[in-house]
């Protein structure tokens, strides 16, 4: 690496982390000796994030709990919304008949299911996922179905002509074909299911990260409090950061195809 | 079987498109016959229904009436002995997989084992000169070993008869000559029947051993043209030659007649 590439690196790095570490700066100044509740100084709220989740009690008796049913949650969407969005997509009737009513529940803000689902399926993991599932499967159903819609129809006489059919037109041209819109759906859904992790505990539940930031802010427990949100606020960058490696490895023919495209 | 007289036999096909202001007659009666082992051009101005009568002779396209004949079956669905290049090279490969993989997958869709999947098409990207970028992907390729790619997937699938509908609209002059010279000498070389749609008067006198003019629509087959050029063409020497002169002016005129709708729409 020449000096100048590594000046540029470090240059996109003190952009990256220069603001956070401002902002954590000015904080810690402004609360330098506060005696107030409801504003602890970020050393506290570092404590706080040590004593409270590295515990290995809360890692196992809530943090891994809750990231078990996201991770189930958002998979399930995913397998639901694909395999779903792949049949509606694929057959227009079926379509014609579906997609007003699915725009429609995809407009109901999906946690308002939360108090139904509580009364069918009780305030146990099933209706976590449930919820999680009744909100994070839509994206990738309705882009699903567009992207299995709408064919490029020339890579279409193509397969008809070689006569691909079946199982293998399915894995090697309507599904990769309709990827870059499946992802794009992916990217969606991830973020609702966090927040419905997060909101289906939040609702009479005895264990998880919403339990326990409700928890928290209840018994004044306001550094605590902060340091849930600070968890959760990792557990969205590793997230995004797993989704970005795994659509660069799916998707690397679209963005090279493109960046040639633009080149 | 006995020799074949036929192979690909087209009649009186006709084309209707339904739209918004009432039918629309893009095909008016087309009638030829193709034999085996034949390359036949088929020429035409621009918009007289060249893709439609392409998309219906490889069975991608119901014919509103008439029929296609392809070794004595009616042609209803695309056909097992039929290999299409299509214009939009950059659209007809799968961007998501490697060259070596967009010629195998028609093969492996007929269940060709994968040892001679493999040795079809390493022979067939030999034959189009591109044996050297096997594991590259399309987009990385230049829009004529794009088309090149193409051919040699209609090359690998071993087709009795190869139809290109306009295949090098869309390169550039020199690779289109290079190009040209690589279907001459894929027809020569596997003796396949090759069926070539194109709008260019000098590529279909060059390339054709027969030449079709199409009228304007409602289309019909204006003219069916013996080219008694030599077989061995040249880019330089044939396109010099007076008889190839003789001919494209022929053709030329022929599709003036036809824009101007001069004749009576009875072949």
């Amino acid at each position: 690496m020449s000096g100048a590439t590594i000046r540029r690196a470090a240059a996109s790095f003190a952009f990256a982390v220069g603001l956070p570490v401002l902002i954590v700066l000015g904080w810690a100044l402004a609360t330098r000796d506060t005696v107030n509740l409801y504003l602890p100084s970020p050393a506290r709220v570092a404590q706080a994030f040590v004593d409270t989740w590295l515990d290995p009690e809360t890692i196992t008796g809530d943090v891994l709990p809750s990231l078990a049913r996201f991770g189930i949650g958002v998979l399930a969407s995913i397998a639901i919304g694909i395999v779903a969005g792949t049949v509606i997509g694929s057959t227009p009737w079926l379509r014609a008949l579906l997609e007003p009513m699915l725009e429609f529940f995809r407009a109901i803000p999906p946690v308002v299911l939360v108090p139904v689902l509580m009364l069918v399926l009780g305030i146990g993991d099933s209706m976590k996922l449930a919820v999680i599932i009744s909100g994070s499967v839509w994206p990738v159903l309705l882009n699903t179905v567009e992207g299995v819609r709408a064919m490029d129809p020339v890579l279409a006489d193509t397969s008809r002509s070689y006569r691909i059919r079946g199982p293998l037109a399915y894995r090697y041209f309507i599904l990769p074909a309709a990827s870059p819109q499946i992802m794009a759906g992916v990217r969606l859904s991830l973020a609702i299911g966090l927040i419905l992790m997060v909101i289906s505990e939040m609702f009479s539940s005895s264990s998880g990260l919403g339990f326990q930031i409700v928890y928290f802010q209840r018994q004044y427990m306001i550094a605590e409090m902060w340091s849930g949100t600070l968890l959760l606020g990792l557990v969205g960058v590793v997230v995004a950061a797993i989704f970005t490696v795994v659509e660069r490895r799916v998707l690397h023919w679209y963005h090279g195809s493109r960046e040639v495209a633009r080149g | 079987m006995a020799e074949r007289s036929v192979l690909l036999s087209v009649q009186d096909l006709k084309k209707t498109y339904v739209s918004a202001t009432g039918p629309v007659e893009a095909i008016g009666s087309i009638t030829f016959d193709v034999r085996p082992g034949e390359l036949v051009c088929i020429v035409g101005p621009s918009g007289c229904g060249k893709t439609t009568l392409l998309k219906c002779l490889s069975g991608l396209l119901a014919p509103t009436a008439g029929s296609v004949t392809l070794d004595g079956a009616p042609v209803t669905e695309p056909p097992r002995t039929m290999a299409v290049v299509f214009q939009e090279y950059g659209r007809s490969l799968y961007p998501w997989l490697t060259v070596r993989d967009n010629v195998a997958l028609p093969l492996r869709a007929r269940g060709v084992p994968r040892a001679e999947r493999t040795t079809a098409v390493e022979r067939a990207l030999e034959e189009v000169g591109l044996s050297q970028v096997l594991h590259k992907y399309p987009w990385q390729l230049s829009g004529g070993m794009q088309q090149r790619v193409a051919i040699a997937r209609a090359v690998a699938y071993q087709p009795e008869i190869l139809v290109m509908d306009e295949p090098f609209a869309a390169v550039d002059a020199q690779t289109r000559a290079d190009l040209e010279d690589l279907v001459r000498r894929v027809w020569q070389d596997l003796g396949v029947t090759v069926l070539f749609v194109t709008h260019d008067i000098d590529e279909s006198v060059y390339l054709g051993e027969r030449v079709l003019v199409l009228s304007s629509s409602p289309t019909f087959v204006q003219e069916d043209l013996a080219i008694d050029l030599p077989a061995q063409r040249d880019q330089l020497s044939t396109r010099a030659l007076p008889r190839f002169t003789e001919l494209r002016t022929h053709v030329y005129e022929q599709i003036q007649r036809a824009k101007r709708a001069e004749t009576a729409p009875t072949p």
